[in-house]
């Protein structure tokens, strides 16, 4: 019979079993296939050629093309998290302070997104953006235009459109780490001489700042990684670097040269994940999660 | 202690149609230490909310040295506070923490500094200041918050159960220093705590609330003596309550005939409103009540009883007996010195003469 101790040390690996396994074989050993393709060719008569060529990641490394749409795809997710960050925290902290019996209600509210399909949310733009959608409608009516406003199909849009899908992210990460702050911490602040907004700018925010950094991560990686927004909302111009990955494999049936494309882009993320985690630590993130 | 730095009139709070506090008034002197004690949920932490600014009340009129404040933000009243669970900022160091309310002064960096280490070394933490708050004991945080308090000199320091999350032995030596501090700063004080005995130990003066009402307001002794009620006869330690009447009025004394037990004579002083045939009720506190041998001589100054131990409850240095006495359980806590009785002992149970407490208008 197996010692206390030792029982004790095996079931956290019992409980955790059907996860790992399910990362095994559903994350680790697709991405290592990954790996391995993107070392493969493609020949011109369209079958792959089994090897070991550096030919896909010299043309990924090396093309400015690539470069800077990736620039543009940093440069669109750092916008959209500064916007979520800016817009989320104002409503985290409205909801997080409020006294009313419907609390319950607004972080319904907050939720209720998710329940409708990503997909589905972001073609509802076009309803609203639209040559023929509300908007323009209303501002036609109004006699305020002549002609119909282009609104939709640039980068603007985009923008939009992962502000509203990614906004959800950084406000529930708010919420939790400012519900987690003793509010005598600010009460006392306040009897030492503070008043509520050297308050806030000396406790709250400071305190909560974990989860926004949380939230911020959550919203960056998502946006950075996003192909389905700027395919519905952005113009031709407008792609971003999972559009490439999405091109090479879907459209061109590139597999080697969409799995090398799509390997960039993980590293740079990881980079980024890896600075979050030596600045702020990944404990946070489950924290935000949970 | 003539002036009062604090005074409360008629202050009435309620939270929708829930009444928390009821006509509440009171007043504390300049320099004294005055308790808000009652049972959970009587209102005490309310009531120091709204001196604190916290809250604002429903009706009345808070006055901090006779000025009215009931309109004045929190930060503009210089009050010190301190918290039940410390309240410390997590993500600054001890230092800071109590550097905080003097950066919101108009004093210097070196001002700063000094006055910083004299409070630290006041709550004897001196060589604390660069530790983080969560690497501290619950106790150093205890005096932390204390020290980041009293730093800024303020005219009213306001601490809510700040003991309660200590353990026994060091809420003790907390309160007797927490006691010293207050005298050597000659700082006005207003505590809370449902702790009698913290409450008898320190207070210059002890309010005691029930349900948003104050009861009685007196000094220490003075509402352990002479409770006015029952509730604060049986709050301030463990009291049995009989029913008596008043039998006759014998010049300086009188006689009362307790329930089924036997006459008791007490001072005239005790019920001025005593006619015979008045209902009264009588408190005997445990303390008070001596348990003897059933056989042991009996002294003139004292009612005995017999009555057998029904438990015991052995609680080191002392014990407590729950005794049957005619149709009454009583209890009594005594010393312990010599043998302790059994269960099923038969014994004497004295009643000095002028332990006995008259509550004259029986709730
Ligand atoms: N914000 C509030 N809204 C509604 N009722 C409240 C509110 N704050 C306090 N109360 C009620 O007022 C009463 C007094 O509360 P208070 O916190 O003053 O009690 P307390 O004497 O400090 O008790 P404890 O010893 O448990 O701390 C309680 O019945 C409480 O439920
Ligand atoms: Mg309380």
């Amino acid at each position: 019979m197996a010692s206390i101790e030792a029982r004790e040390k095996r079931q956290p690996w019992i409980l955790l079993s059907p996860a790992l396994l399910t990362i095994v074989t559903l994350l680790l050993v697709p991405l290592l296939f990954i790996v391995v393709y993107s070392f493969w060719l493609r020949t011109a008569s369209g079958a792959d050629q089994i090897g070991f060529h550096l030919d896909n990641w010299q043309e990924a490394l090396s093309d400015p093309f690539y470069r800077d749409i990736l620039l543009s795809t940093l440069r669109i997710a750092g916008i959209t998290t500064l916007l979520c960050a800016v817009l989320g925290y104002p409503t985290a902290y409205f909801v997080a302070r409020s006294r009313t019996r419907h609390k319950t209600l607004l972080l319904l509210l907050l939720v209720l997104p998710f329940w409708v399909s990503y997909i589905i949310r972001t073609l509802s733009w076009i309803n609203i953006l639209g040559v023929s959608g509300a908007l323009n409608a209303v501002l036609l009516g109004l006699g305020i235009v002549q002609e119909p406003l282009q609104m939709l199909y640039n980068e603007a849009s985009v923008i939009l459109g992962l502000v509203h899908f990614l906004l959800p992210f950084i406000v529930l990460n708010v919420y939790v780490s400012l519900i987690g702050i003793d509010r005598h911490l600010e009460s006392a602040a306040r009897s030492l001489g503070c008043n509520q907004r050297q308050a806030f700018l000396e406790i709250t925010l400071p305190l909560s700042m974990p989860g926004l950094a949380a939230g911020s991560l959550l919203c960056f990686v998502l946006a950075a990684g996003t192909y389905i927004t700027p395919l519905v909302l952005g113009g031709p111009r407008d792609a971003m670097f999972a559009n490439l990955v999405f091109d090479a494999i879907i459209t061109q049936l590139d597999w080697p040269l969409g799995s090398a494309l799509s390997l960039m882009l993980l590293a740079v993320l990881a980079v980024v994940v890896a600075v979050y985690n030596r600045f702020i630590g990944m404990g946070q993130l489950a924290r935000g999660l949970s | 202690m003539t002036d009062s730095a604090v005074e409360l009139s008629n202050i009435v709070k309620r939270f929708d149609s829930f009444t928390a506090v009821q006509r509440f008034s009171m007043s504390l002197e300049s320099g004294s230490f005055v308790t808000l004690l009652g049972p959970s949920g009587c209102g005490k932490t309310t009531t120091l909310r709204m001196v604190a600014g916290l809250l604002d009340p429903s009706e009345g009129d808070i006055r901090i040295r006779g000025r009215r404040v009931n309109e004045v933000p929190i930060h503009q009243r210089n009050l010190g506070l301190v918290f039940q669970n410390y309240a410390l900022f997590p993500h600054r160091n001890v230092f800071d923490n109590v550097a905080f309310g003097l950066k919101y002064r108009k004093v210097s960096k070196a001002d700063i500094r000094q006055r910083v280490n004299n409070a630290l070394e006041l709550v004897q933490l001196p060589d604390l200041g660069r530790r983080m708050p969560s690497e501290l004991s619950g106790g150093q945080q205890q005096r932390v918050a204390l020290a980041r308090a009293i730093v800024i000199e303020p005219d009213v320091l306001l601490l809510d159960e700040p003991l309660s999350a200590l353990d026994a032995n060091l809420r003790e030596d907390m309160r007797i220093e927490l006691k010293r501090i207050q005298t050597q700063l000659g700082i006005t004080t207003l505590f809370v705590t449902h702790d009698q005995s913290e409450a008898l130990a320190m207070s210059d003066k002890i309010v005691v609330m029930r349900d948003g009402v104050v009861e009685q307001i007196g000094a220490p002794r003075e509402v352990y003596d002479k409770p006015v009620s029952e509730f604060v006869a049986g709050f301030l330690g463990a009291a049995n309550i009989v029913d008596a009447r008043v039998h006759e009025l014998d010049g300086d004394n009188v006689l009362l005939q307790v329930d089924d037990l036997g006459m008791i004579p007490v001072p005239r002083a005790r019920c001025p409103a005593c006619a015979p045939g008045t209902a009264v009720r009588l408190v005997l506190r445990s303390e008070h009540l001596i348990v003897q041998r059933a056989d042991e001589e009996h002294s003139h100054d004292g009612l005995y009883l017999s009555a057998r131990i029904a438990t015991v409850d052995y609680q080191g240095q002392a014990i407590r007996y729950f005794l049957h006495c005619g149709k009454h359980t009583l209890q009594a806590l005594n010393m312990l010195d010599g043998p302790a009785f059994n269960e099923g002992d038969s014994v004497s149970l004295k009643v000095r003469h002028r332990d006995a407490v008259v509550l004259e208008t029986p709730r």
